[in-house]
């Protein structure tokens, strides 16, 4: 920690000399604006969604609230079905996280928790497959899902999933599950559970937080997915994110309601992140730097 | 992971302790890990189901690179014959797909790089700001890493609309700059620099958040202990702060490649799903060949090239966090 760092969160409490106060006016006033810059993006949907449309449309808007109401969102949910796409959304993101939790769960155990010949390969393995770019995947899978008559099937786009959020779930389980000590499994086999017992008792509630906090990413990862969503199902089963593509019609842009409909999209994803993020953010460096 | 994460927001993680030394873990998890058989079994499922997502259709994707594989293999109506190098040898004598590699590898590079120095920047910037100012910059910057691509995506193409998008707006306001109506997409290298922002604004937040968390443990005697020999804030950056941060760096550069290497959603979207010839990068042409002139031998061989061009940088990211295991 650095002294800086130090002295900044603990100004609030013990005000100190007005000497290093002063120099950081000029670091605040930076600060304040990156804060400025970075959030406007955000700023400017929430802002464009509650302005009536007619304000939106204007080549030199104000840059402030210009009155408040609801009727983009109405629109939004009139221009085409919302709530289907979100329900699909749904189904496919918690299916996903349901099997790959289970899933990824027992394979995370494996590979932190035995030692045995061929470890090592099935780690890099699952480093490995993380790394193709989805994209590249989407003519094989197109034509697999087709051979499998999965083509435009909800449970066709459950199993796509998986080749990201797998991989990911394990990974990412394994980094919580090495950071539970081992003594504590032995002591509990010592005073006699059995191995499976030792981890249902001992292991598994000290893992629920990180499991929680995978299980929600991984459901923000299949949530945001477009490319495959996009692909593998046709109009009448689009999901959540092909549903934004509604607004651009040949006609133009409705970028009002757009707004509106990337902000009933956005803030629930959002404030999920907010949740989990700092656990999220911990475990994928764990051990990047060696104390 | 440690109790203190769950504490209060604006924080970062506090520094690990050393792991304990892994050797003598290895006799001892040997003798509990009871017959051989046990983490093969746990392993199966997750095995099983990657062999048929991923690893069967990449198998395929290789095959398909080296087959005729058009709209009439796909409907069955003719089999699928091995062509050789054919399609490598098309590929790779087209003119435009070397313009696409090197657009692609300038529009990767600018976004790394700009996303790593900007991260960096904002990184030591958070050091040295109050603590309130601290907090709201984490707010908006966990707010922007949390946007959805796609809706990111879709206020970024509103932020820059020609009529009515605020940031022509704004620049207007420049004295004697008059951008209304100005199409940032009309030509390519605008385009792609919009959509380069637009993929810098996502990926510094993570950028951020890491390197401050790895920030802390730059001890601070070290930074006193170089200041007191005459080093100046640059040089303590240089010498002291740079080499302690190096694997985070390290591994944030290379997963920054992998992803805007992989741009996709951001420039189909941004192009209304039909990218310009001057807006293709690998995977929008990948795509484009195979989905939209139906020819799924050449979109795979280019998928192909592509994931060869990144395995360099995948091994170097690979021995990062294979060493990061090996501690552990």
């Amino acid at each position: 920690m650095s002294a800086v760092a130090t002295s900044g969160r603990t100004s609030a409490a013990g005000r100190k000399s007005s000497g290093p106060r002063k120099s950081k006016l000029g670091w605040n006033v930076l600060g304040l604006l990156v804060f400025a810059i970075a959030g406007f993006p955000v700023y400017w949907m929430l802002n464009t969604a509650i302005k009536p449309s007619k304000d939106a449309i204007d080549s030199d808007p104000s840059l402030f609230p210009t009155g408040f109401t609801l009727d983009n969102f109405r629109r939004a949910l009139d221009i085409a079905d919302f709530w289907g796409p979100v329900g699909r959304s749904l189904i496919v993101s918690l299916s996903v996280v349901v099997i790959g939790i289970v899933v990824g769960m027992l394979a995370a155990l494996a590979i932190s928790r035995f030692a045995f010949r061929g470890r090592k390969a099935v780690i890099v393995g699952i480093l490995a497959v993380q790394m193709v770019p989805l994209v590249a995947m989407i003519i094989p899978i197109f034509l697999l899902l087709n051979d499998l008559g999965q083509y435009d099937k909800l449970s066709g786009l459950i199993i796509t999933y998986l080749t990201f959020i797998l991989p990911f779930t394990v990974w990412t389980l394994r980094g919580f599950i090495v950071n539970i000590p081992k003594e504590l499994e032995e002591a509990a086999m010592v005073d006699g559970c059995s191995r499976t017992g030792a981890f249902i008792r001992v292991v598994f509630p000290l893992l629920a937080p990180g499991m929680v906090a995978t299980s929600v990413y991984a459901f923000i990862q299949a949530w945001n997915e477009y490319l495959y969503a996009l692909m593998l199902l046709s109009q009448q089963n689009q999901t959540a994110t092909v549903w934004l593509g509604n607004f651009t019609t040949k006609h133009g842009t409705e970028y009002a309601p757009m707004m509106a409909g990337s902000t009933m999209m956005a803030v629930p994803i959002v404030v999920l992140f907010l949740l989990v993020q700092r656990k999220m953010a911990a475990g994928l460096t764990a051990g990047a730097v060696k104390g | 992971m440690s109790a203190a994460d769950t504490t209060t927001p604006a924080k970062v993680p506090p520094p690990r302790q050393a792991p304990p030394p892994a050797v003598a873990e290895a006799p001892r998890a040997k003798r509990t890990s009871g017959a051989a058989a046990a983490p093969w079994a746990l392993l199966a499922p997750c095995l099983l189901i990657l062999a048929l997502v991923l690893g069967y259709p990449l198998a395929r994707l290789v095959t398909l690179s080296f087959q005729k594989f058009g709209q009439s293999q796909l409907w069955g109506f003719q089999p699928a014959e091995s062509v050789g190098f054919d399609n490598f040898a098309h590929v790779l004598s087209d003119s435009e797909f070397w313009a696409v590699v090197v657009r692609t590898v300038l529009f990767a590079g600018g976004a790394v790089v700009f996303t790593m120095v900007v991260g960096m920047l904002i990184a030591l910037l958070l050091q040295r700001v109050s603590g309130w100012v601290k907090t709201l910059i984490n707010i908006v910057l966990v707010a922007s890493w949390g946007m959805p691509i796609i809706v990111a995506t879709t206020v970024f193409k509103w932020l820059f609309d020609s009529d009515y998008g605020v940031f022509n707006a704004l620049l207007s306001k420049l004295p004697g700059v008059d951008m209304i109506g100005h199409n940032w997409f009309a030509s390519g290298t605008q385009g792609l620099s919009v959509i380069m922002l637009l993929v810098v604004w996502g990926a510094v937040p993570f950028v951020v958040i890491t390197l401050s968390a790895g920030l802390t443990q730059v001890p601070a005697e070290l930074e006193e202990a170089a200041r007191l020999d005459g080093a100046g804030a640059w040089g303590v950056f240089r010498h002291v702060t740079l080499p302690i941060l190096k694997p985070i760096i390290v591994m944030l550069t290379t997963l920054s490649v992998i992803w805007d290497m992989g741009v996709f959603p951001q420039v189909f979207v941004m192009r209304g799903g039909h990218p310009e010839a001057e807006f293709q990068l690998l995977t929008t042409y990948s795509y484009d060949r195979a989905f939209v002139v139906n020819d799924y031998a050449q979109g795979s061989a280019i998928a192909v090239l592509t994931v060869l061009l990144l395995l360099g940088v995948v091994a170097v990211y690979m021995r990062q966090m294979l060493q990061i295991g090996e501690v552990e």
